[in-house]
């Protein structure tokens, strides 16, 4: 038989068998295809940023038509659930108990200093424990303020006086809806830990089965023993890779603006990269007990707290950004991100894939040095 | 008699758990470099915001108002642009994260009394920088129109909003993080000494050993809880001194709330990792368990987005999740100085768990079929 | 390969480093292998019989000396080496989640055979494997001996010059080793096929066409079996004392100057003597009946390792212990009535009915999942019993208070230690979980490293032990807190021949001080020395009597003489007669 033929045979050998092992054992379909949907439904629903019904003390010390017409802009606002409290104590007391987000309090003499020049201070206080949503529930009482000054000065007929007016412009995202900048990077999330989980116990079970040394004796190289599972498993993992964008697509009604076949292509990219770095764990721990676990201390929280997903890496100091380098789910997120809401920018992509190409070549050509024929 | 049993198997935990030099190694050193550099990474302030100006005007007022981003810390500007063509390139590689567009009739606008409109162009991507990058440039431009109006004597209007954040004035994320990191690795620590355990036992054969000894169930049990215990508190412990030496987070409230919280927390969180470990059969099995617990524990428990923003049954869910209470607890004590009044009501559910958990897990020692 | 040699060694050697220390598999071994026949590589455990097999497959660097498979230097070549020999690992790599039938395309696929030629090829393997009506079924689901036969049949996809096995027999049942053997010499006979096999069974090296035995890495003997007993003739014995039970005989045998290896064996016990004068033996013990027989290949290869290991074993009299006695009036300690277990729609355990007397050894026999071990873990209280009735030391151990436990000792077939835990720290250990406490303790942490001459390894982690001093530390273990019944579920399985002696004498010591001993084995020799056994198979007990009496059911005019072996196969073989009619 010619050498090719010979070769041809055993990588479909080896192919087919991953394949049957792959639909015998339910764990590889259920890391495959439940978990990514388990994963997706729970954080697509679980995880947002958007504050919404912030329950909110009001407090108005002295009740007057004034009062009443700021306190009604609030309570206009879908952004609150607003609760009126007669003291500014009570108030303090449910902030601290964590009833409410935030105080609002107008003092006794706001409708007496609304006339003077300076105008009447409006006192704010918000609950600072959660920075972000503090933040977020400043943003909307502003917001909420700016409006009641618009509606003053229409009923008054005088024009407000706002030297300057800010418009703002949102590109890609304009109704700010965190989950769709969320369920994207989530597809780069639960692809790692899929590629890592699949492929991390994989070389391990063959050394504690002993079908490794069975298969060291055949013909077969050690390159087309691992093409054959990298072969497999990229099958498997492109399929959970369709399902997660379909769901957000179609689920979860993110806008898919680039092209179904650049995301394609750079998937497969990171895919390999994924696959790539669960085989190294697997060949250099051996044992599935010791490649489980480095697999749970290298991809989770990394992926979950340094690719940018959640915390943005222009933010962090310097020197863990040079250590987010080497987080795979990094350069997929800025990837899916793009692609999803902005479209074809080449100028991100193709940094970025060409990253992931660099990672998946550096993953494998380690999982292959350090798989030899030999038992040692 | 019973005491000595139970030493004795609290000294195999141990053992088994720390001999190997590897498995000290795993249970030590990456939870410390996690801390140390997630301490780092979870943050949602920014800093030098990256911008571009597009000065269409060119008059004094402009340059006043491109003065106060050019001096806020939050900013840094990197282009300075000629034309409206040179604005979406830069937004689309993420060059810059907002553009000023400064209108050409801006300055003679202003003089003239009327609104000046200042256009901001901001990458909606992250939706959430998004938001934060919008306030900053209003806080800046409220800034400008306060000072404008005093300079020029306008009538200002007629109420305005005195802000103040309480426990955490000047609205640091990392403030809020790093407590969430201390929980969140306690939790992690625990499932890597907890969830395999009674599996690696099953594999290997000695847990038959140990149920035809004298020892029960009960017993068994208390002398896996022990190591995770241990382990669970010398490493908070370790954190919390990180947390609060290194990176300068308040500890306002009463360290023995903390600790009992902890303590609590660790008897929920190791109950969750025997249970695991009781129900499967191998070390894969435990190993997937651990993760497909662990995941959901950390998402749902309010350690990045609010709980109060979850849709209502996703809430109900994160009722079951200790990680939930233990957060309220670290953010209350760390921030808030909180002492157990106000913290019973988190401290009673990690209890329930823990009980109903380990309970279950006993029992399964012995009915779990395999 | 003019002398005729398919395999060489020259001055080969091996070490591995375990624990920071460097243990030598193999140093300085030189052998040749002949071609067309079946070599046996015989010896102990850690002999470094596996070792040399992967040399040979290439699948290890030797650090020194050479290796040259048909004409190939197996570390250099290792690919063509690998091409041109078959090699079937100790545990062969079925994948058990694949069928039959996958299995077998998988490695013809690997092996590179023609498409053509399969249909041909695998008819052929089926036909000699017995495996024609299992190709659709899992490769998991099959028994011990089938995947083994599988394993060999995937090995044999392209027929090769050379075949290496090792260990195939371990774990099979007798019949499926018979079927194996069958296999091997049809190969050798009408294929030509040279083939190199190592196994632990010495009944299995007088089979072989040249034995080679091997000893902590080196060559101590090679040639035909036949040799190593002639060399042994006159000096076989089977004894029998009048008044004396066999056990008690073959205690004091045992040990004496002049007897290299009494054992006992059904009605009589087998010595062998030192030399061929047994006077001053029959001096020693009046009356005395010593019949000659046929000498063995095991005879010869204990003769060996004893010159070799001058130090006698143990004679393991004292577990220091007056065993208290719970059982009922008749003696009855543990008693079975229509016991069953159900896994789904599976009765593992289908019925089973016994009574085990005060001071019994009693041995289940039977092949992998007859039902041994799921009966054994019933008794023990770690599985509940679907139906019937059972009682140990009269209680059921699964609802009884955990102070009953402390009356059983149980050694599972795994020996069951926490690896990465001392010897010392494992013996502390259980000692306390058994309660025993200060001076008792210090009592018998001290019996225990004396008795098991475990003190030398006290700090080592047992997990790094060799298999026989791992079974040693087990029953250490178990006998920690001297209990009165003993639960022993395959103990040697996988341990040397010697390791297997010593582990008997001490538990003939034990069942003499009136310890009462429940025993699963596989071993067909062992079976010999228990008081009575019962044959199981498919959950059932197919014959229940003294050694002796079970043997006889199998006499015939052919085999006036019949083995344990026989009478166990004649047994199954009826069982699955009645089954079928």
């Amino acid at each position: 038989m010619s050498q090719r033929g010979g070769r041809a045979m055993r990588l479909n050998g080896l192919v087919r068998k991953e394949f049957l092992q792959i639909v015998r054992d339910p764990s590889s379909i259920a890391i495959a295809f439940l978990m990514p949907i388990f994963l997706l439904i729970l954080f697509g629903y679980g995880v947002s940023l958007d504050a919404d019904h912030v329950p909110l003390a009001l407090v108005a010390e002295a009740p007057s038509q004034d009062s009443a017409d700021f306190m009604a802009a609030l309570s206009g606002s879908h952004y609150f659930a607003p609760r009126v409290m007669q003291s500014m104590a009570e108030a303090e007391q449910a902030l601290r108990l964590g009833e409410v987000r935030g105080i609002v309090r107008l003092r006794a003499d706001f409708s007496r200093r609304m006339r003077q020049a300076d105008g009447a201070p409006v006192q704010v206080v918000v609950d600072g424990v959660d920075a972000n949503t503090a933040r977020l529930v400043e943003g909307y009482v502003e917001g909420a303020w700016g409006n009641w000054l618009a509606a003053k000065a229409a009923r008054s007929g005088q024009a407000l006086n706002t030297p300057v007016e800010l418009q703002s412009r949102i590109w890609f995202n304009s109704e700010l809806r965190s989950r769709n900048y969320l369920v994207p990077g989530l597809v780069a999330i639960i692809m790692t830990l899929i590629g890592a989980l699949l492929t991390a116990l994989v070389m391990a079970r063959e050394w504690e089965r002993g079908t490794m040394e069975a298969l060291m004796v055949t013909p077969a190289s050690m390159t087309e023993v691992l093409l054959g599972k990298l072969v497999a498993y990229f099958v498997l993992g492109t399929g959970g890779m369709l399902l997660t964008v379909g769901l957000s697509v179609w689920l979860f009604e993110v806008p898919l603006r680039g092209s179904f076949w650049v995301l394609w292509a750079c998937s497969s990219l990171f895919l390999l990269a994924a696959l790539g770095m669960g085989l190294t764990i697997s060949t250099l721990a051996r044992s599935q007990f010791v490649a489980g676990q480095i697999a749970i201390i290298a991809t989770f929280l990394p992926a979950f707290l340094l690719s940018g997903f959640i915390f943005d890496i222009g933010s962090m100091p310097p020197m863990v950004q040079v250590i987010t380098h080497v987080i795979v789910a990094r350069y997929f997120v800025a990837i899916v991100q793009t692609l999803f809401l902005a479209g074809d920018v080449w100028s991100v992509i193709l940094p970025n894939a060409a990253a992931l190409a660099l990672m998946a070549t550096i993953f494998l050509t380690i999982t292959w040095k350090k798989s030899r024929k030999r038992l040692e | 008699m019973m005491l000595q049993r139970i030493l004795a198997l609290v000294r195999k935990e141990f053992l088994a758990l720390l001999k190997d030099p590897r498995s000290r190694m795993v249970l030590i050193v990456p939870p410390m470099i996690q801390l140390l550099v997630f301490g780092y990474a979870a943050t949602f302030d920014l800093k030098e915001v990256p911008y571009a100006v597009y000065n269409e005007d060119g008059g004094r007022a402009s340059r006043d108002l491109l003065a106060a981003f050019a001096g806020a810390p939050a900013f840094k500007q990197v282009a300075e642009l000629r034309s409206e063509d040179e604005i979406a390139p830069l937004v689309d590689v993420r060059k810059v994260m907002l553009v000023i567009h400064v209108g050409p009739r801006f300055s003679a606008d202003l003089q003239a009394g009327r609104t000046a409109p200042l256009q901001v162009i901001i990458d909606g991507r992250n939706s959430n920088t998004a938001m934060i990058g919008l306030n900053y440039v209003r806080s800046v431009v409220d800034g400008f129109n306060d000072d404008w109006m005093s300079a020029h004597g306008l009538q200002g209007p007629p109420a305005r909003l005195q802000m103040r954040a309480w426990f955490n004035p000047n609205l640091e994320s990392r403030w809020f993080f790093i407590p969430g990191i201390v929980g969140m690795l306690t939790l992690v620590v625990t499932m890597l000494v907890t969830a395999l355990t009674v599996a690696r036992e099953r594999e290997q054969g000695t847990f038959d050993q140990l149920l035809v000894t004298p020892l029960r169930p009960g017993e068994i049990l208390f002398g896996k809880t022990v190591p995770g215990f241990v382990i669970g508190v010398i490493q908070a412990t370790v954190i919390l001194l990180v947390a609060t030496l290194w990176f300068k987070v308040p500890l306002l409230g009463s360290l023995a709330a903390f600790y009992v919280g902890l303590v609590l927390f660790l008897l929920s969180g190791v109950g969750a990792g025997l249970l695991i470990s009781a129900l499967s059969a191998t070390q894969q099995q435990g190993l997937l368990g651990a993760f497909l617990f662990m995941v959901p524990a950390v998402i749902l428990s309010g350690f990045a987005t609010p709980i109060a923003n979850m849709p209502k049954v996703v809430q109900w869910v994160t009722l079951i999740d200790p990680l939930r209470y233990f957060l309220v607890i670290l953010r209350k004590v760390f921030l808030e100085g909180a002492g157990f009044d106000v913290l019973l009501g988190q401290l009673w559910p990690m209890a329930l768990i823990g009980a109903v958990s380990l309970i279950l897990a006993g029992w399964l020692f012995r009915h779990r079929m395999y | 390969m003019a002398d005729g040699f398919v395999l060489e060694a020259e001055g080969l050697s091996k070490a591995f480093h375990a624990g920071g220390r460097e243990v030598a598999a193999l140093a300085g071994v030189s052998l040749g292998i002949r071609a067309g026949a079946v070599t046996g590589l015989i010896g102990p455990d850690g002999a470094g019989k596996t070792t040399f097999m992967r040399l040979a497959a290439g699948l290890l660097v030797p650090d020194a000396g050479r290796i040259t498979v048909l004409g190939l230097d197996a570390t250099r070549d290792s690919l063509a080496v690998q091409a041109a020999l078959g090699y079937m690992p100790q545990r062969f790599g079925l994948y058990e989640d694949l069928t039959v039938q996958e299995n077998l395309d998988l490695y013809a696929d690997l092996q590179g055979v023609e498409k053509a030629a399969r249909p041909a090829r695998y008819a052929e393997l089926m036909h000699m494997t017995g495996l024609a009506s299992f190709t659709g079924r899992l490769a998991g689901r099959l028994s011990g001996g089938m995947k083994q036969k599988l394993g060999l049949a995937c090995t044999l996809v392209r027929a090769p010059r050379l075949l290496l096995l090792d260990e195939p027999t371990v774990g099979v049942d007798p019949v499926s080793r018979r079927e194996l053997w069958a296999i091997v010499d049809r190969l050798v006979k009408a294929e030509g096929m040279s083939v190199l096999l190592s196994t632990a069974y010495l009944d299995e090296a007088e089979r072989c066409a040249e034995v080679i035995l091997l000893h902590e890495g080196q060559v101590l003997d090679q040639g035909e079996p036949a040799a190593m007993s002639t060399r042994m003739a006159g000096r076989t014995w089977a004894a029998s004392l009048p008044g004396t039970r066999n056990r008690e005989l073959q205690a004091g045998l045992q040990g004496r100057p002049g007897v290299v290896d009494a054992l006992v064996q059904g009605d009589h016990v087998r010595l062998v003597s030192a030399g061929r004068e047994v006077a001053a033996l029959q001096a020693d013990f009046p009356g005395i009946d010593l019949r000659p027989v046929a000498p063995r290949f095991e005879d010869g290869f204990i003769d060996l390792l004893r010159q070799r290991e001058p130090g006698q074993p143990h004679a393991g009299a004292a577990n220091g212990l007056g065993v208290t006695d719970s059982g009922s009036a008749d003696g009855v300690v543990i008693k079975v009535q229509g016991l069953k277990r159900r896994f789904g729609e599976f009765w593992a355990v289908d019925g089973v009915d016994f009574a085990i007397r005060r001071g019994e050894i009693f041995g289940l026999l039977g092949a992998n999942g007859a039902g041994k071990t799921t009966t054994f873990r019933m008794l023990c209280g770690l599985l509940p019993a679907s139906a019937g009735h059972l009682e140990v030391a009269g209680l059921d151990l699964r609802r009884a208070a955990s102070t009953a436990r402390g009356r059983i000792g149980y050694m599972s077939q795994k020996f069951s230690l926490y690896g990465n835990l001392s010897v010392r720290q494992n013996l502390e250990f259980f000692a306390s979980a058994y309660g025993l406490a200060g001076q008792s303790k210090t009592e018998r942490l001290a019996w225990a490293q004396d008795e098991f001459e475990l003190a030398e390894f006290a700090n080592h982690l047992s997990g790094d032990l060799p298999l026989g001093y791992k079974q040693r530390l087990a029953m250490a273990c178990a006998l920690m807190h001297r209990p009165e019944i003993l639960f022993l579920d395959e103990p040697t399985s996988g341990v040397d021949p010697l390791a297997r002696r010593e582990f008997w004498q001490r538990i003939n010591a034990l069942a003499r001080a009136g310890v009462t001993v429940l025993v699963t084995t596989h071993f067909m020799e062992e079976a010999e020395y228990c008081d009575r056994l019962a044959i199981m198979a498919a959950g059932r007990i197919l014959a229940m009597d003294e050694p002796a009496a079970i043997k006889g059911l199998a006499r015939t005019n052919y085999t006036p003489e019949p083995s344990m072996e026989d009478a166990f196969i004649m047994l199954v073989e009826r069982a699955e007669l009645k089954e079928a009619a």
